[in-house]
């Protein structure tokens, strides 16, 4: 017996713990993002393919280089970096040049996320950030879309605009049937098109308790209560743009969303009203993004107004 | 969303392993030896009353101490006193134990005789004498709680039935081996505190404790059983009265002051004994399980054997052990040795392999802010907040967080994927505030 003892670990409980690791709940975001992936290679050719592979590759890439230079410890283990590129390449279009692609994995991972300290230290999502400044750097690449086009036995892959910018612009012939949006059928970014794969991947992490439904709920609720009210059409705007993409995969990052039900509540409601703001009112077409984006900078705000109330708890 | 929508408190769905629950309790021969500690007890340690070389009987006195919160220590076995020790407890405190070597003939102390009981005072005084403390595992003295200062207010009687901790049946055997005490036990307490309702809550994954239970006091006025969702830590005080009854205990208040006392199933079903027997608190009933153990068991055990003894009663070792528990998975002590004995409080021994003991032990990687500690506090705390409050030395911010009404749970630990301790960080947080 004496043996034994001296070889006893003695710890602090809990001595069991749940089998749920970050790598394990980043495997599922990536498993959900699955059949939007494979919808954005049947729709928009092989490119759809090379672009996603390139930016998960320039994602991990660049944060193994960065921990390595800036001797952290190692953290591609994690697969936040493999999340990262694939959300990043699902809002480019599938025209995109693959050079400006990994200039855009690079600022996602290395300015956004490494030099704010990492996994769980950056104040905006790096995919959406990374996808702002391509948008800014490069307008041109950035907007030129693909759009599939029904010819006799199958479709071809033409250049033209999204439902949201033709709807915009004024233009009503030729914007895609609810059904051709619903599966993809339609000009825009790699991910953002198939919304019956978008869904399929969102249900499985709600269901899977990866993220909690409040904020996509919320979040495109408010789209279709909002488009309601100023006399647009609600179910356009949930399948035209990258809102369901945006709502379920982006502004659903534990990192730059509030902690506690009520804040995830408020913070899906902005988003809402941001998204509609622009699209509305704004010269922008699509405002996912940048209303995901500012609501990720005030995502710290929303935290200090909606702490929980401790259960009986007594303010003194 | 459960915190938007749901009325009960959170927790965690931890795994039941309840693998013991059929196993009836086996009594377990007393050792040659017992190391019988001086503090089994919330409050003041007791001090020794016997000498070297005296010769003890079972029942017989071995500690005392003048202070209210504190409850005697009596001798399990008959023999002679061999040493008076210092030993290490569970709270890496030191504290004194007597060692007794046992002459295996059990003979009992004449002072073992059922007391005469006529009000409250004279019950309260007798439980003191027994040297009853809980016995769920928090071990406060039970004759304390039957004196709260506020008597006229209390009107329930909570009896503790959960048993959410994963392995441990202990109390599931006393609810269906000691069913008859436990109603006589609530019915002396109901009487001699002069109470209107006793409520027993169980957990709904021990039909059959809840079925024995409800026929047993069915007939009886203002006596019921309620079933309780499976989920860690129904079984905590404020989490079974806030269950049961609805009523929330506030910060720095007692159960008594929302009219509840809470007990547990086997400190009722030993009042009733004791009240029958006079025998003092001598002896407990533990779950022996966990993977490295050979033959998993409930046992009736001497207070005072080594984990040792009683592990090697269970059949020894299946596999080598790297981590021995005193009590559940989610609260109870890893011990430093098998020389540790059995306490009153103490309701199981768990002995994991390293291949269990690992799961506990992953490194911690950065918080990613996923909320699952916010999700899983029953009490609606912030754990990784207050990690961070107590990293940054922020007093003011780990009061304004409410760390000191954490029950230390360990649910935030639990789920962390990052694998953070976060319920070691509200224990230091906690001391810091004090």
């Amino acid at each position: 017996m004496s043996t034994i003892a001296n070889k006893l670990t003695v710890a602090p409980s809990p001595h069991i713990k749940d089998k749920a690791s970050t790598s394990s709940l980043m495997l599922s975001v990536v498993i959900a993002l699955l059949p939007a992936a494979i919808a954005s290679v049947v729709i928009f050719g092989i490119s759809s393919l090379v672009l996603i592979a390139t930016c998960v590759i320039s994602c991990v890439l660049s944060e193994y280089l960065f921990n390595m230079l800036c001797k952290k410890p190692q953290t591609v283990g994690d697969l936040s970096a493999v999340v990262t590129g694939v959300l990043l390449a699902f809002n480019l279009p599938s025209t995109f040049p693959i050079w400006m692609a990994v200039v855009g994995s690079v600022a996602a991972i290395v300015v956004v996320k490494g030099l704010f300290g990492g996994i769980g230290q950056n104040f905006a999502n790096p995919a959406i950030a990374g996808r702002i400044i391509l948008l800014i750097s490069f307008a041109g690449p950035m907007t030129e879309f693909m759009v599939p086009r029904k010819i006799m036995g199958g479709y071809e892959l033409v250049s033209g605009a999204t439902p949201l910018a033709m709807n915009a612009s004024g233009e009503v012939v030729g914007i895609p049937s609810y059904m051709d949006m619903f599966l993809g059928m339609r000009g825009g970014s790699l991910g953002e098109t198939c919304i019956a794969a978008l869904l399929l991947g969102g249900i499985f992490l709600i269901v899977r308790k990866v993220i909690s439904p409040i904020i996509p709920v919320s979040y495109l609720a408010t789209v279709a209560v909002f488009a309601l009210l100023v006399g647009e059409d609600p179910i356009f705007h949930l399948l035209a743009g990258g809102v369901v993409l945006g709502a379920f995969f982006m502004a659903t990052d534990y990192v730059t969303s509030p902690v506690t039900d009520k804040g995830k509540l408020i913070f899906g409601i902005g988003c809402g009203l941001i998204t509609m703001l622009i699209r509305v009112f704004g010269s922008y077409p699509e405002g996912t993004s940048f209303a995901i984006l500012l609501m990720n900078i005030i995502t710290p705000h929303i935290d200090n107004l909606t702490k929980s109330v401790p259960f009986g708890g007594v303010t003194k | 969303m459960s915190k938007l929508f749901s009325k009960s408190l959170s927790g965690v769905k931890v795994p039941h392993s309840k693998n013991t629950a059929d196993m009836e309790t086996v009594l377990m021969p007393v050792p040659d030896k017992v190391v019988i500690p001086m503090k089994q007890h919330m409050g003041r340690e007791c001090v020794p009353t016997v000498k070297l070389t005296d010769l003890v009987k079972v029942g017989q006195v071995i500690g005392d101490t003048d202070a209210f919160i504190g409850a005697p220590i009596h001798s399990s076995v008959s023999g002679k006193v061999t040493k008076i020790d210092d030993i290490i407890g569970t709270d890496g405190s030191s504290m004194k134990a007597v060692v007794i070597e046992t002459d295996k003939l059990q003979e009992v102390d004449e002072s073992v005789k059922a007391p005469e009981v006529t009000d409250l005072r004279s019950f309260a005084d007798a439980i003191r004498r027994s040297g009853l403390v809980g016995l769920g595992g928090a071990g406060f003295p039970t004759h304390v709680k039957l004196v709260p200062q506020n008597l006229d207010e209390v009107t329930t009687l909570l009896v503790n039935g959960a048993e959410c901790e994963p392995y441990i049946t202990a109390d599931n055997r006393a609810m269906l081996e000691d069913t008859d005490s436990i109603v006589e036990g609530i019915k002396l307490v109901m009487q001699y505190m002069n109470l209107s309702t006793a409520i027993i809550g169980i957990e709904d994954n021990k039909p059959q404790a809840i079925q024995k239970l409800q026929s047993a006091v069915s007939g009886m006025e203002g006596v019921s059983v309620k079933a309780l969702q499976a989920q860690y830590p129904q079984g905590g005080e404020k989490v079974l009265i806030f269950e049961c009854t609805g009523k929330v205990v506030p910060e720095g208040k007692l159960p008594s002051d929302v009219g509840c006392v809470v007990m547990n199933v086997s400190t009722i079903a030993f009042i009733a004994k004791y009240m029958r027997t006079g025998m003092p608190l001598v002896s407990k009933r533990v779950t022996v399980d966990g993977d490295a153990v050979a033959e998993p068991k409930n046992v009736e055990v001497a207070i005072g054997t080594a984990f040792g003894d009683v592990l090697d009663f269970c059949g020894g070792f299946k596999t080598e052990p790297k981590k021995v528990i005193m009590g559940g998975p989610m609260m109870g002590f890893a011990v430093p040795s098998l020389d540790m004995p059995v306490m009153k409080n103490n309701n199981a021994i768990l002995a994991f392999s390293a291949e269990k003991a690992a799961e506990a032990e992953k490194p911690e990687s950065p918080c990613i802010r996923c909320a699952r500690c916010v999700n899983a506090c029953p009490f609606d705390l912030m754990p990784a907040a207050i990690e961070k409050a107590y990293k940054a030395g922020n007093i003011d911010g780990l009061k304004a967080l409410k760390v000191n009404l954490c029950m230390e749970c360990g649910c935030c630990s639990y789920v962390c994927p990052a694998k953070r301790n976060l319920v070691t960080v509200n224990r230091l947080a906690k001391q810091l505030i004090k």
